[in-house]
């Protein structure tokens, strides 16, 4: 059990001793976790303090100076605060810069629907040339941003506040563009990414034992997608549902309902935050709250 | 290089700024016009533009007031960046020099346009040159209607914290935005006073006047803290007709405006 944010910190880092590594904050660096990179490199540590969109244009100029530049606030405060900074200076530009914010979705918890960012994938996604990432656990978050090292570009990386199971090994592999396939059932599909992995996985055990045999997708690369396993599973499988810590307007949902379109019309059933702000609450009853359950998964397939 | 070469080059400079917004009937002469003699001072007298061994330039620019591409296109065009016959497709369909600077472009490193955010971009430059030990400078110019963006002063105290001596910004002060007045619109006033109180070095000068800018860059070397220089300027300097009109922050000349005014600039 790790947060995907405390992986975060950890694989910074594991990649310290490199001298063009470079980490920004903006006065969050105890929660996003950048202070552990901090306590071991101060020098190369860069506290804006609260001053988001500030963030984003330091980072893209020492990116543009050939740092590899790791820059960090809450979700809500990047993707929402600073959107413009991102489009207009750091796409537009293609600066090989990684924005990695942490405190995404209702998982923030207590802190309210102020703080619980339901839009940022939207947000990311419709930046052209953008690339947005959400890994679901410790291991996934380590390979993820190691791949982001060897891949030119502005990248949006989505990390979460809480403590996540662990789904995967040493051996598993990520690629941007990629995905991973849990299981090859025919019932149904289930497409995750992020904390919603986890749940998709229980909701398929739980399946199995009433005989209902579905596969989980972990759709991490949500830009780009996968869009030839999200065609091959709406042919191969009967049901399709997703489910997201993310409003289904512009999440993965929505992004999943476009290919589905264009390649393979057929029914998608999407879970996630119903066009509405998020509550505060232990994270695990927000959830419950908004039905990011692997109960409700399961119900899905009842209602067939 | 002498002073009057310098001048004739930004009257060429300007010459190309009229040709350019009068062919794509469309951009912002004013601005441009405002500022010349500042990028020519830069990049014909005062910048290093070699590239160290890591392939990044010595010293080097971001035009935050990215409205006045019209002139730096011109200026990198003159220095060999941009071919001089390609200013003439500025802003046009098949063209590759936008209406606002884009790094696609050659030599330009940061696209910029949308306003208040090339001095964080600036920061972050001469932050990179800091933590490697690396000489050079990293210039900034900004517009005096521009500091109302409340990220201005984000970085302003960004560079302030992490010393950077080795930013030279520029404020354009021609007290023209497109609404008016800027003591007007946002009572844009004590602007010295204001970069003093976020701990920079302040110095003002003529700028349109090329010798007194060299001489504000030169007083930026023994500095500490990081640099800006207000720049009085006018808006539309050396078109009559231009200058000190707010209405000519975002037109084209027509065909008429636009012989008077090379005739005025030969």
């Amino acid at each position: 059990m790790n947060s995907t944010r405390k992986a975060y910190g950890e694989f910074l880092v594991s990649i310290g001793d490199n001298k063009d590594v470079v980490v920004l904050d903006a006065d969050l660096a105890e929660a996003t976790k950048t202070n552990m990179f901090k306590k071991e490199y101060p020098q190369r540590h860069i506290d804006v303090g609260i001053s988001e969109a500030d963030l984003v244009g330091t980072a893209c100029g020492l990116a543009l100076s050939g740092k590899t530049v790791f820059a960090s606030t809450f979700a809500m405060f990047m993707a929402g605060r600073a959107f413009e900074q991102i489009r207009n200076t750091a796409v537009y530009s293609h600066v090989n810069v990684n924005l990695c914010a942490t405190h995404a979705g209702v998982m923030v918890g207590e802190d309210g629907p102020t703080h619980q960012c339901v839009e940022d994938v939207a947000l990311m996604n419709v930046i052209p040339t953008m690339t947005v990432l959400s890994p679901a656990d410790d291991i996934s978050t380590k390979k993820i941003l190691f791949e982001c090292l060897h891949y030119e570009g502005p990248k949006y990386i989505r990390l979460g506040r809480s403590d996540v199971e662990d789904i995967y090994t040493q051996d598993s592999i990520f690629k941007i563009g990629g995905s991973n396939t849990f299981g090859d059932g025919t019932d149904g599909t289930i497409f995750a990414y992020g904390p919603t992995v986890s749940i998709a996985l229980n909701a398929k055990k739980e399946l199995e034992e009433k005989g209902v045999y579905v596969r989980v997708v972990d759709l991490y690369s949500i830009k780009p997608v996968d869009r030839d396993t999200i065609i091959k599973c709406a042919k191969e499988t009967d049901k399709l549902v997703s489910i997201e810590d993310h409003s289904i307007i512009g999440g993965i949902g929505s992004i999943i309902s476009n290919v589905l379109c264009e390649e393979y019309p057929k029914k998608l059933e999407k879970i996630g935050i119903n066009d509405t702000f998020g509550k505060s609450g232990n994270w695990k009853e927000v959830y419950k709250y908004f039905g990011l359950t692997a109960e409700n998964i399961v119900s899905k397939f009842k209602e067939d | 290089m002498e002073i009057e070469e310098l001048n004739k080059i930004a009257k060429g400079i300007r010459r190309d700024i009229v040709e350019m917004v009068h062919e794509a009937k469309s951009g912002h002469p004013g601005g441009a016009l405002s500022c010349t003699d500042i990028l020519v001072a830069l990049y014909h007298e005062k910048m290093n533009l070699g590239l160290d061994e890591n392939g990044n330039r010595i010293d080097k620019f971001v035009l935050s007031k990215g409205h006045a591409s019209a002139v730096y296109y011109a200026v990198l065009s003159s220095k060999g960046f941009i071919p001089h016959e390609d200013l003439k497709t500025f802003r046009k369909i098949d063209s590759y020099l936008e209406g606002h600077p884009s790094n696609k472009i050659n030599g330009v490193d940061v696209s910029s346009g949308s306003l208040g955010q090339g001095l964080s971009v600036a920061n972050g430059m001469a932050l990179a040159k800091k933590i490697d030990n690396k000489e050079g400078v990293v210039y900034c110019l900004l517009g005096d209607g521009e500091i109302e963006e409340g990220q201005i002063w984000e970085a302003c105290m960004t560079a302030n914290k992490y010393k950077l001596n080795n930013l030279v910004a520029f404020l354009d002060y021609n007290g023209l935005q497109i609404d008016g007045n800027i003591k007007d619109v946002k009572s844009v006033d004590k602007i010295h006073e204001k970069f003093e109180a976020f701990g920079w070095y302040v110095q003002e000068c003529d700028g349109n006047d090329i010798e007194q800018i060299c001489e504000a860059i030169d007083n930026t070397k023994n500095s500490t803290k990081p640099n800006i220089i207000i720049a009085h300027t006018i808006k539309g300097k050396g078109v009559s007709f231009m200058e000190n009109m707010v209405g000519w922050h975002g037109k084209a000349p027509n065909d008429e405006e636009y012989e008077k005014a090379i005739s005025e600039l030969s």
